[in-house]
Formats: C-alpha cells, sequence, structure tokens
C-alpha cells in the first residue's frame, strides 16, 4: 500500500536525522505516509520552495516559522511548528589568530563559562568582529546575541553578524572572513580539521535547552489534512525516540551515512549523535552527552514558553524590543496543542502544562505528566535569569 | 540603447557568468557586475548598491544574501522575488530556470521584469547546460568506477572483462541493486583489505 504523499524540505545536516529515520526505519510507511525528503541547498531555497506551496512540510531552523509568519523572511506564509526536532547541537568557535591571542591574554579553554570566554574574545580582537552565523533568522544567531547583551563588562569591540552556509563555515575562517562562528556538526568538527580553529563551548552552555530545529508546517495544507499531520507527528516521535537510546546510535550513523540523504561520511556524522567533540586538534573531545537531543526529557513538545523565547528575542534583534505583538506571535507558532491533539493515542508521555518558566532546571526533574514518567534535563540560561510567558 | 539598472550576478562558473552578463548586455544592460565567491559578498554588495541580484537557485550562498535583505533602511533592504506574488507566472518561470532574484529598493517594476525577462531565458539555457554537464561528469565517474572493479575481478578471479562485467550484473540483480552501486561497493572493500 502506499500512502499519501508528503513533500518534505530538509537542509542536509546531522539534526535532520529524525526525518531520515522515520522514513529509512518505515515509521512514516506505518502511519500511511510516502514521505518524499527533498534536499535543498539552502534555508532561503527551503523557504521559498514552501512559500509557493511546493512543501507541505519541512526541516526548519526553529526561529523560521515565525520570520515566515511575520513576512520577515521571504513571502509571508503562515507555517507553525506542532513537533521539535532537536535540542542543543550548536558550537561557537573561533579563528586560530583570535584564539592565539586569547590565550596570550590568559584565557584558559572552560566550555562550561560562556561569558568568561567571551569577555576573552572581545577583549582579544584588534578588529571589529565578524560572527558567522548560518542564517539571520537561527537559534543560533539568538544564542549568540543573548550571551554578549548578558555578559557583564564586555569591552566594547564592535561586532557584526555575518551569514554563511555551514559547508563553507571552514573556509570562511580560513580565509579570515569570520572571526568567530556558529554552526552546528559536523561544521565546527570541520573548522577544527581543516582550518585549525577553536570551539569555545556548545550552545547548551549559553542555554541548557534551547530548540534547535523544528517541524515546520504549511498552516493552510494543515488545516485540510490534519490526519497526515497526525501520521507524520506520531512517525517523527517513534524515530526520536528511536535516536534515543544510546544503543541504537551506532547503527543510526550507518544509516545516515548509508542513506541518500545526507552526504557525509560516519566519521563526520559520529562526534555529533555521541556528544564527543573535538573542540581542537591534539586535545580531548568533550564529554557532552546533552550536545544534541532528540528525545529524552520531553525534547519533542513545543513548549509556548519556547516559542514565546525566540518572538523576544527576533523583536530584540529587529529593534522591536518589548514589542508584545511579536512575543505572542512566537508562542502561538509553537503548537503544544496540536501535539498533544495528534499523539493523545501514541505512547508519547505528554506533560501536564503547554509552558513552563525557561531556566529554571538546573538538574534533571520530575514533572507532572499523562503518564508520570517525565523528567525534564536543565534548562537553566548561562546567566541564571529565567524567562517568564504570560499571554 | 544603454539602460541604467545596476545589477549583480553571483555565479562562480566563469563561463556561466559570461554567458548571463552577455545576454544582458546584448539586451542593452551594461551596468552588471559578477561577484564569483560567498566570501565578503555581503560587503560587496553593500558597496556596489545594485538594483537587483540574480543567483543560482541552487547556490548555498544564497543565505549569504539573506542578510542583505534585513538591512534597516528600506531603500538598502532586498527583498527576494517572491515575495512579489503579484507575478506568480513569472515567479514560478524563474523558479523552474533555477533563477532567484533579490530587488533592491523600489526600481520601476517594468524595468526589472524586462530584466528577469532576459535572465529567465539565460538561465533556462544555462541550467540545462548545467544538467548536461553533472550528468556527462557523473557518466566518466561511473565508468572509471566499473572499470577498475572489473579490473580488480579480472585480476583476482582470472576472468575476461565479459566474465567480470557478467559477475557484476548477476550480484547486482540478485542483491536488487544497481551494477554501478555493487562497483562502488566492490572497491571500498579492496580498498580496506589492502
Amino acid at each position: 500500500m502506499s500512502g499519501s504523499v508528503l513533500n518534505c524540505g530538509y537542509v542536509p545536516l546531522v539534526d535532520s536525522a529524525p526525518l531520515i529515520l522515520a522514513k529509512e526505519l518505515g515509521f512514516a510507511r506505518d502511519a500511511g505516509i510516502e514521505l518524499n525528503l527533498l534536499k535543498q541547498p539552502s534555508w532561503a531555497a527551503l523557504r521559498d520552495l514552501m512559500a509557493l506551496g511546493h512543501l507541505e512540510v519541512a526541516h526548519m531552523l526553529s526561529p523560521l516559522p515565525l520570520a515566515m509568519t511575520m513576512g520577515w523572511s521571504g513571502a509571508q506564509t503562515n507555517v507553525h511548528a506542532p513537533f521539535v526536532l532537536s535540542v542543543n547541537g550548536t558550537i561557537v568557535g573561533a579563528g586560530r589568530d583570535l584564539v592565539d591571542r586569547m590565550v596570550l591574554a590568559g584565557w584558559q579553554a572552560d566550555a562550561s563559562s560562556p561569558a568568561d570566554t567571551i569577555r576573552a574574545v572581545f577583549a582579544a580582537s584588534q578588529r571589529p568582529i565578524r560572527v558567522g552565523v548560518p542564517f539571520p533568522y537561527s537559534m543560533h544567531r539568538l544564542l549568540f546575541e543573548y550571551l554578549v547583551r548578558g555578559t557583564p563588562d564586555l569591552p566594547e569591540t564592535p561586532w557584526q553578524i555575518i551569514t554563511m552556509p555551514p559547508p563553507l563555515m571552514a573556509q570562511a575562517v580560513a580565509a579570515g572572513e569570520v572571526d568567530v562562528f556558529c554552526v552546528g556538526e559536523p561544521w565546527g568538527s570541520v573548522a577544527v580539521q581543516t582550518a585549525g580553529a577553536e570551539l569555545l563551548f556548545p550552545g547548551s552552555a549559553i542555554w541548557a535547552h534551547a530548540p534547535e530545529k523544528v517541524l515546520g508546517v504549511r498552516t493552510s495544507w494543515a488545516l485540510e489534512h490534519p490526519d497526515i499531520e497526525a501520521g507524520l507527528l506520531r512517525a517523527l516521535y517513534r524515530a526520536a525516540a528511536w535516536l534515543g537510546k544510546a544503543q541504537n546510535i551506532p547503527l543510526a550513523i550507518e544509516i545516515l551515512a548509508k542513506s541518500q540523504h545526507l552526504d557525509l561520511s560516519e566519521q563526520l556524522i559520529e562526534p555529533a549523535l555521541t556528544g564527543a567533540v573535538v573542540p581542537a586538534i591534539g586535545r580531548a573531545p568533550w564529554d557532552c552527552p546533552d550536545f544534541v537531543k532528540f528525545h529524552q526529557g520531553a525534547t519533542t513538545f513545543p513548549w509556548r514558553s519556547l516559542g514565546a523565547w525566540i518572538g523576544t528575542q527576533c523583536a530584540q534583534l529587529r529593534g522591536e524590543e518589548g514589542n508584545s505583538s511579536v512575543n505572542l506571535a512566537g508562542a502561538q507558532c509553537f503548537r503544544p496543542d496540536l501535539y498533544r491533539a495528534h499523539l493523545e493515542e501514541s505512547e508519547a508521555d505528554l506533560p501536564g502544562a503547554s509552558a513552563k518558566i525557561e531556566g529554571v532546571l538546573t538538574n534533571p526533574t520530575a514533572v507532572a505528566s499523562k503518564r508520570g514518567e517525565l523528567i525534564l534535563g536543565p534548562d537553566a540560561f548561562f546567566d541564571g535569569e529565567t524567562f517568564d510567558f504570560e499571554l | 540603447m544603454i539602460r541604467d539598472l545596476n545589477i549583480v550576478v553571483v555565479e562562480p562558473d566563469t563561463d556561466l557568468a559570461a554567458s548571463i552578463v552577455d545576454a544582458l548586455r546584448s539586451e542593452g544592460w551594461h551596468q552588471v557586475t559578477v561577484l564569483d565567491s560567498p566570501m565578503g559578498l555581503a560587503g560587496q554588495i553593500e558597496k556596489l548598491q545594485p538594483h537587483l541580484v540574480l543567483i543560482d537557485l541552487e547556490n548555498p550562498t544564497r543565505d549569504v544574501l539573506e542578510e542583505i535583505s534585513i538591512a534597516s533602511s528600506p531603500e538598502r533592504r532586498a527583498v527576494a522575488m517572491f515575495v512579489d506574488q503579484s507575478n506568480e507566472e513569472m515567479t514560478l518561470t524563474a523558479m523552474n530556470a533555477g533563477l532567484s532574484a533579490y530587488v533592491v529598493g523600489q526600481p520601476e517594476p517594468e524595468r526589472i521584469r524586462s530584466v528577469l525577462k532576459t535572465a529567465i531565458a539565460r538561465f533556462q539555457v544555462t541550467s540545462q547546460m548545467r544538467r548536461e554537464l553533472e550528468l556527462a561528469k557523473q557518466a566518466l565517474s561511473d565508468r572509471k568506477t566499473l572499470d577498475r572493479a572489473k579490473g580488480l575481478l579480472m585480476q583476482a578471479k582470472g576472468l575476461s572483462e565479459e566474465e567480470a562485467y557478467g559477475l557484476l550484473r548477476k550480484t547486482a540483480m540478485s542483491q536488487n541493486q544497481k551494477v554501478i552501486d555493487v562497483a562502488r561497493a566492490l572497491l571500498t572493500a579492496s580498498d580496506m583489505l589492502k
């Protein structure tokens, strides 16, 4: 039996894994969906194809549904996020010249204190700092700007954001086009291996539970096909749960490397999935089990408060600080109501609440849920602040 | 006739870029600059202040252009052509030709349309060329792989070339794979055993 054909765009990054596995392990087929994965050369291309109706759903940077809904990026299109594909997974790194100057000034590598490190970066740079990010509306950029705004006593070195596609980041670092970079794996490791760059800290040191990629769904399509959206969520939930089991990781790496969907070797895929990322040539890998999360701690649940945080940060970078309608729009793009409705009958343990105060948890904590088995991982911000969102 | 729109073409392949520039020039658009590298692209575009930026839809550098699309002042802000949904037909033709375009500021729509028509026609030709080039490259590399795999079997099992190919084909059929995939697997395995 062939199911409904569903056109799904993605950018070939390791964190598109849940979509690839939902197809390759047959979970989508079980849900009556023939998942047509369409590789996209850029986020802009993916966005435009969705706006023009060629894609129904897509792997998206977590701020992209809001940017499209608000008409900030490409043609205005209502897009919502009923499912989080991955949490964490970005890396902040710097070129060799800059790191050498930081070391000369007495800086010591410590992946757990981003404020000290970013202060050292700003103090050591002798020119305006160019910060490479993959896309203007990306969690990478939001995290970096949040860090810069929240670090006390930051030297007043000018800095600017530069957009650079991740596969070109290493080259940009080597060419001195970019001083500091924020990327997902494998492109941080590639910058270490080919451009002598050094990874300073993972994005999770800035925010321990940052939604990185979401499933973006064209809202006009979903209104007419709630059953297909539900089937996709069931398939993705199974894929995420499968990826969440440590014993499946070696097989996952093999499937991802062998499938036609990513052009990445096993060696490039492995660090992201095991968290053993090597920060600089000759150094021991980080021990970072939560480097990227696909399942544990309700990773896939689209808390409204995550969307609201994204709204707040986007308002800030657009110079509309405190614009509550943007915060609200951000919250409304994340759809815990759809997640609940679609996964009600599944094995998913649904949390009791749909929003939470972000930044409160420094340790894994049990919370109220349907089956009472839900433990949320840490979600603290580097500055100890909390984010309380009220509609 | 000399027309006065400032146009930037982002294209790393020199031949393709030249062909696009020629087409635009022959229609009277003379202010055309080619940028071939994503490095420093946003800064260069800022300096050149084009009215129109043309780029291949498949070019990953497109995301770099997104940056100029959020410039602070409306006169400097570039918008992807797709924002203008009033002309859906042209948008679709452009997309099918593999062209994406960014319009900066508010030049007269009529002039933009006229450039785009020329560019679309050219992109239709170049994207065809690109596809053919890629197929040819792929075919060549497949043939090399196949020849090496055959050679390996001929040497290891003392087969003739025909027999070696027959064995590859038989294995492929029994495993429900393509011959080229079996050949690749064989080469990978033999490289590992070296």
